[in-house]
């Protein structure tokens, strides 16, 4: 990783930046370097920061502390007409007494730009976002789907250096969410202008993103890509935030290297993966419950009882708990051959060694 | 029996109650007009139907006197309510666009005092204050004082529909290059359109109509039509009076529908 931050170029350096409401920290000395030409997503729940991150670039609220820089240059003190980003916003905000032309033609006309070459430039984007012939609705006169490329034609016509999506596929329904998903990403190849996205929807920032914030409590959680996310989790929240896990609470005997030997419950010795800055002590285990097999109860390295089986179609979820009152979640990919042992009866369970991860708490 | 839904009908009593009020707010409004068509000099027998006071009110020995007053009054009430429009929808641009800024509880209260105050201390302290100042009442000081009072009229359907209006259309606006003020000239002020044409409409018949005031600082030598009704029926009250009586009434019904559809046109084109 480290060798490709020289490669590619910083579109939005955050510096250490602070946003306080009153009392309320909403962010808390983030630093964040986001990448020329990447499509980057804030993810975290709801009130964690992530849409007050965005804001802050936007320049729809000032910065308590630290420095935006774009390109080099701190904008953190400009208002938004002075920054050269534009935004999607959650419920679109298009002007609704203009028409779908003068919405998109808006940011170029306030820039300056003539009549005969804004209105070529509109055609051009609503052809990228195919709206060619809805250009003299109005945004009352179109569906939901529509509103929402139109707002992003308008967003991406003055070509910003940067475009900022706030949340804008929550107000769509889910099978139109799944194809502007695509869109987007297929816009964003296309135009090779650096996305921030913001979602609290984990399976959109895992499915579009080249790489991720997780953000919890106005911090930075980690940042990676989808599967370093996802495979390395660095502490507690990131790993029960992102897809489902067993947390497993465990005695730290040693770390080194990225590798640890640690102590279960059950008293069982067993050898992980590490996050950085893991301790010895006091500390938790991550495993997948997809990366646990269900076994006989003779080859299993632990064993414990059934006590619960959900059907989810491509998926059977098993509840395994343990001897040591410990419940194990299970995914066991949905087979007419595979036998999924009934509930009330014994099973082994095996896992890989680098299946389980040690957190940072 | 028992019927568990509410029903105002139920209420016994209620339904002969409503049409009394209704029979002592319009029934002397219904005189008024019937009789402004009546053919004769009584103002209590009906003797035929006729135009003549009508005509009366525009070509008779009142005429001059009536057409001078409605001219004063019409233009009064237009420049005071294009005055005060632009005064409320600067301030509630204020009030509610420039968050919670210190004195802002104190000043919604100032605007809106001239809704709250009885009319007759108003009009009596704006005759002093005038007084006072060495100001000559007539024309000018009717219309300052018409500014002011309207301004709450005019206040609360614009206030209502910015409040209405959410304020992410101007962070789009600013977030398009648009400075400040052309985001509000662009986006919100044609937004806001509905609302500042029905407070528009409504401080003009506000305007049109005000007696009390009007009569304490015109001073003398100067009329509006109420203020010249007024000083008519003093004299004994004519036929002619109940015709323009029924002039000034179309033009109010007329104005506060307008005012009313404008309102309602802006609730659902958003």
């Amino acid at each position: 990783m480290a060798t490709d931050v020289q490669v590619k170029d910083i579109a939005i350096d955050i510096r250490s930046v602070s946003k306080l409401f009153g009392d309320f920290v909403a962010l808390d000395k983030v630093s964040l370097g986001i990448r020329d030409n990447e499509f980057f997503t804030l993810l975290g729940p709801s009130g964690c920061g992530k849409t007050t991150l965005l804001r802050t670039i936007a320049g729809f609220e000032d910065v308590s502390a630290g420095e935006i820089v774009l390109y080099g240059k701190d904008i953190a003190s400009l208002p938004p007409n002075k920054r050269p980003v534009n935004t999607v916003f959650q419920q679109y905000a298009l002007f609704p007494h203009m028409d779908v032309m003068q919405n998109v033609k808006f940011g170029l006309l306030r820039q300056g730009v003539d009549e005969v070459e804004a209105t070529k430039r509109v055609s051009e984007v609503l052809e990228l976002v195919q709206l060619n012939q809805f250009a003299n609705r109005l945004p009352s006169q179109m569906s939901g789907g529509q509103q929402q490329r139109v707002a992003l034609a308008r967003a991406l016509a003055p070509k910003p250096k940067v475009l900022l999506l706030d949340e804008p596929l929550s107000a769509l329904d889910l099978k139109l969410r799944q194809a502007v998903r695509l869109e987007l990403q297929q816009i964003q190849n296309e135009t090779g202008i650096t996305f921030v996205f913001v979602t609290h929807d984990q399976e959109e920032a895992l499915t579009m993103s080249d790489r991720i914030a997780v953000i919890n409590d106005g911090q930075v959680q980690q940042v990676g890509t989808a599967e370093e996310i996802y495979e390395a989790p660095k502490n507690k929240f990131v790993a029960d935030f992102i897809g489902e896990t067993n947390l497993i609470d465990v005695k730290v005997k040693s770390v080194s290297g990225g590798k640890a030997s640690c102590i279960l419950p059950g008293g069982a010795a067993i050898n992980c993966s590490a996050a950085d800055g893991a301790k010895a002590g006091d500390g938790h285990l991550s495993i997948r419950p997809e990366r646990v097999a269900l076994v006989s109860p003779t080859k299993g390295t632990f064993v414990g009882t059934v006590t619960r089986q959900i059907y989810l179609g491509t998926d059977m979820h098993v509840d395994v708990q343990l001897d040591d009152s410990e419940t194990v979640k299970v995914r066991v990919q949905n087979s007419k051959v595979a036998k999924i042992p009934e509930i009330g009866t014994k099973a082994g369970l095996n896992f890989d060694s680098d299946a389980a991860r040690l957190l940072v708490d | 029996m028992a019927s568990k839904k509410i029903d105002l009908r139920y209420f016994p009593g209620f339904l002969p109650l409503t049409y009394l009020c209704l029979f002592l707010l319009y029934a002397p409004l219904i005189i008024v007009l019937v009789y402004s068509f009546n053919d004769s000099v009584s103002i209590t027998k009906w003797g035929g139907l006729s135009l003549r006071w009508y005509s009366d009110v525009f070509f008779g020995p009142e005429a001059p006197k009536f057409q001078t007053a409605a001219f004063n009054s019409l233009t009064i009430a237009v420049i005071a309510a294009t005055v005060s429009t632009t005064i409320a929808t600067l301030a509630a641009t204020a009030m509610i666009r420039a968050g919670n800024f210190k004195g802002r509880s104190f000043g919604f209260v100032l605007i809106n005092l001239p809704i709250m105050v009885p009319e007759i201390v108003t009009a009596v302290a704006t005759l002093i204050f005038f007084s006072a100042i060495g100001f000559t009442t007539g024309y000018l000081t009717i219309l300052i004082a018409h500014i002011v009072f309207c301004i709450p009229f005019a206040y609360l359907p614009i206030a209502a529909r910015m409040q209405s209006i959410d304020n992410t259309y101007e962070q789009a606006a600013l977030d398009l290059y648009a400075t400040k003020f052309e985001a509000f000239k662009l986006v919100l002020l044609p937004l806001m359109a509905p609302g500042i044409l029905s407070g528009f409409l409504l401080a003009f018949i506000i305007s049109l109509d005000d007696f009390i005031i009007t009569n304490f600082v015109k001073g003398a030598g100067i009329e509006t039509l109420p203020t010249a009704i007024f000083g008519s029926v003093k004299r004994g009250i004519q036929p002619n009076i109940m015709a323009i009586s029924t002039l000034l009434l179309l033009v109010s019904v007329v104005f506060v529908t307008l005012s009313y559809l404008v309102g309602r046109a802006g609730e659902k084109s958003k």
